[in-house]
């Protein structure tokens, strides 16, 4: 009796052992999980989900804080991604929050006083300019969040939409009329 | 006799070919108007380098290369510049990309050309230079800048392969090509033989075209070309794929990812190494391309024709039918309906096919996948199109990718015989540009992500670093008060009433007292300041001004006087 006891307890003090070495060996830093999420998020940086980027957003994920249906510029696509990653159901849009086409930042540059508010407002760094000098937009590296066209104080800013050209065309889904049978 | 190595699976749709082939390449007629698209070929689109109004020659460059990749756009004749705006190009999309419109003035008068007798003499890099600025590009259909082929610095390359198969119905221009200009295919050969290094030339032509076979025997006869062999390939569709012809000349299997060049064979269409020829030995460019009219004409018949020729007019020459309903750019496989008959002629146009109603039925329902595997046994890519079909039309792209999507060469052989009638193809094509437009918006997310987070650790950076600076300027403060109160200092304290200054404050004052000194401090000083700077304007002003001025400090003086009242009853409470 005393000696099975005795053996079982030597067991577990072995495996304990085992089981601690193995999670200071094989720490992980950060949750995996949120770098996974992030990596589905399309980075436009836009606040639209209610948190301060696309990082946080991910983090709330994660946690389980927030909802998977909140990042409009991902589309219904980045909700099918994120419901797939995290073995959810798929959740439709709520309410207002719809996705809207691509588009790009335009600065009018006859009415740019040169503030610089909107280039403390860029989170990726895409509006090039200085105090009193015109600024202008790196269309390139804009992601289309939009935060800059707020904070403009002359309403110089708008979106744009990204036109369809011969670089960008896609293939569409074939469709074809069915006709009934005779 | 060389042994062949057949691919699997293709197909035999009727040839069609016997309606355009038996007549020489006629010269077009010169075009009202030339369109000229700046984006023929793959990479970068050309730069307009003239202007509206501006007078060209025939062969000057209208369009400079832009970009690695990318290749030079001339004036297919002499006349004026019309117009550089948006025009409707041959591009299944239907949108209309910059164009540069040539009226032609009649004169087809040649800018200065730099031939060269003996192009051995000149350098590799000097070559391809030539070929660059001369615009030369595939001619088969791909439009890959030429120069960028003609590389051998990476693998040994062992065999060039000519592909004058022109394997897809209705397309004559190769085997015309080559019974009219065998010489100078081989000269051009030659050329890219030598730039690739290579050690022998086999040109594949389909069995279908003995008049081409034995018109090139001759030319390889007649030039003692001892390192290049014409090979009759057998007739089926699609053996003119690169991949495909390499597969039945040499036996090597161009496997998935992989390069031919990394294989040792380069692959080249027979009017590219025609091209060549007349760019290096004449220093003429790109202008032109031999383009076979068919179809739903009276007469068809290959011409040269200049690039930017409209659609409309080229066709018009061979005897339009009256119920042609739309042009087909290319073979009835693998071409694109032209969304315009205005288009210009680019260099990828190997072949024009007026449509009609009769020659091409509308094409019948399609109805539901039965899995009978036709496609599989057609397929010359040895991939499973029923099931690439089942993951395109669900959208379930991942999975179409494992299937090996990017391996089809869309030649359109398990369209042909599904038996469903299933447009296959432009399910791949949906499925191959949503992967594309994917990548792009991952691609443009990453770079997001780089830039954002850069921007947090710089915004983090300046914060500490402003910190920092704050932090260093205190205790250097500190430090000057504990000396000077540390050893008196020699000099007599200043005069009373010229203010505190913050020397004056004891070392052990409490912070909130330093505090209240240094603000005082930065009072006087800007009072100081005050003092010594004057209003700007005060000289020449009139006595309606004057009176105004003194108004307004007299209204100040009350306001001040009144404001003071006020602050001393508080004090007084």
């Amino acid at each position: 009796m005393l000696s099975a006891l005795l053996v079982m307890a030597a067991i577990a003090i072995a495996l304990g052992a085992v089981l601690g070495f193995a999670a200071i060996k094989f720490h992980v830093e950060g949750n995996p999980l949120v770098e996974k999420i992030d990596a589905v998020l399309p980075q436009t940086q836009c606040g639209q989900c209610g948190f301060p980027g696309c990082k946080p957003y991910a983090t709330a994920i994660a946690e389980g804080v927030a909802d998977i249906n909140l990042c409009p510029p991902g589309g219904e696509e980045g909700i099918h991604k994120l419901a797939d990653l995290l073995g959810v159901d798929f959740k439709p849009f709520g309410g207002d929050t719809t996705p809207k086409p691509k588009a790009v930042a335009f600065i009018d540059e006859n009415n740019c006083i040169g503030c610089t508010l909107c280039i403390q407002a860029c989170p990726v760094d895409a509006i090039v300019g200085a105090a009193k000098q015109m600024h202008t937009i790196i269309a390139a590296e804009c992601t289309g969040c939009e935060l800059c066209v707020a904070p403009c104080p002359v309403d110089c800013i708008d979106m744009v939409k990204i036109a369809e050209n011969i670089s960008n065309w896609k293939w569409k889904y074939p469709v074809y009329a069915l006709t009934p049978s005779k | 006799m060389r042994t062949l190595y057949p691919f699997h699976g293709g197909i035999h749709p009727a040839s069609n070919k016997a309606q355009s082939n038996h007549k020489p390449i006629a010269q077009a007629a010169l075009p009202s108007r030339l369109v000229i698209p700046l984006h023929q070929h793959v990479g970068n689109s050309a730069k307009p380098v003239v202007e509206i109004g501006q007078c060209v020659l025939k062969g000057q460059i209208i369009g400079a290369p832009e970009g690695h990749v990318s290749s030079a756009v001339h004036a297919p004749t002499s006349g004026v510049i019309a117009a550089i705006d948006m025009q409707p190009v041959a591009h299944p999309s239907g949108i209309p990309d910059l164009c540069i419109t040539l009226i032609p003035d009649g004169n087809d008068e040649w800018i200065a050309r730099e031939p060269c007798d003996d192009w051995k003499a000149l350098a590799h890099t000097d070559l391809r230079h030539r070929l660059r600025a001369a615009g030369v590009v595939g001619l088969g259909g791909a439009a890959f800048p030429s120069d960028m082929k003609l590389y051998a610095h990476k693998h040994k390359i062992k065999t060039l392969v000519l592909n004058g198969a022109e394997c897809e119905p209705y397309i004559t221009c190769d085997d015309l090509l080559m019974r009219e200009r065998a010489a100078e295919i081989l000269q051009g050969a030659e050329i890219m033989c030598a730039l690739l290094y290579a050690e022998e030339v086999l040109i594949g032509i389909e069995d279908n075209k003995p008049e081409a076979i034995a018109a090139m025997r001759a030319a390889v006869l007649d030039g003692k070309y001892e390192r290049m062999e014409v090979v009759a390939v057998p007739t089926i569709y699609p053996g003119g794929g690169a991949k495909q012809l390499i597969r039945v000349l040499t036996g090597i299997e161009v496997a998935a990812g992989v390069r031919s060049t990394n294989l040792g064979v380069q692959c080249f269409n027979v009017g590219t190494a025609y091209s060549t020829w007349r760019a290096i030995r004449h220093g003429e460019p790109l202008i032109s391309r031999i383009v076979t009219v068919t179809g739903n004409v009276g007469q068809p018949q290959n011409f040269e024709a200049l690039l930017g020729t409209p659609v409309n007019e080229l066709v018009a020459q061979a005897e339009q039918l009256p119920d042609t309903r739309g042009y087909i750019m290319g073979g009835p496989m693998m071409g694109i309906r032209l969304p315009s008959a205005q288009v210009g002629v680019i260099k990828a146009t190997n072949c024009l096919i007026a449509m009609s109603d009769s020659l091409f039925p509308p094409a019948l329902p399609a109805l539901p996948c039965i899995r009978c595997t036709r496609c599989v046994d057609v397929c010359p890519a040895e991939l499973q199109p029923q099931e690439l079909f089942w993951f395109a039309q669900s959208k379930n792209l991942l999975k179409a990718q494992e299937y090996h999507l990017f391996d089809c060469i869309e030649c359109g052989a398990c369209s042909y015989v599904c038996p469903s009638n299933i447009p296959l193809v432009e399910y791949y094509r949906f499925a191959k540009s949503e992967i594309w437009a994917q990548e792009t918006s991952k691609k443009a997310a990453d770079a997001a992500r780089e830039r954002h987070e850069y921007r947090e650790q710089r915004i983090e950076r300046e914060k500490q670093e402003k910190a920092e600076k704050l932090a260093a300027k205190e205790k250097a403060a500190l430090d000057a008060k504990a000396q000077k109160s540390a050893s008196p200092p020699p000099t007599p304290l200043p005069p009373a009433g010229e203010g505190a200054s913050v020397s004056d404050a004891p070392v052990d004052a409490d912070p909130e007292d330093t505090m209240h000194l240094k603000i005082q401090a930065a009072i006087d000083h800007a009072k100081q300041q005050a003092a010594g700077s004057k209003p700007g304007n005060t000289e020449q002003l009139t006595p309606q001004q004057q009176a105004e001025i003194a108004e307004i400090d007299a209204r100040r003086t009350r306001i001040r006087e009144l404001a003071l009242s006020s602050v001393n009853e508080h004090t007084k409470e």
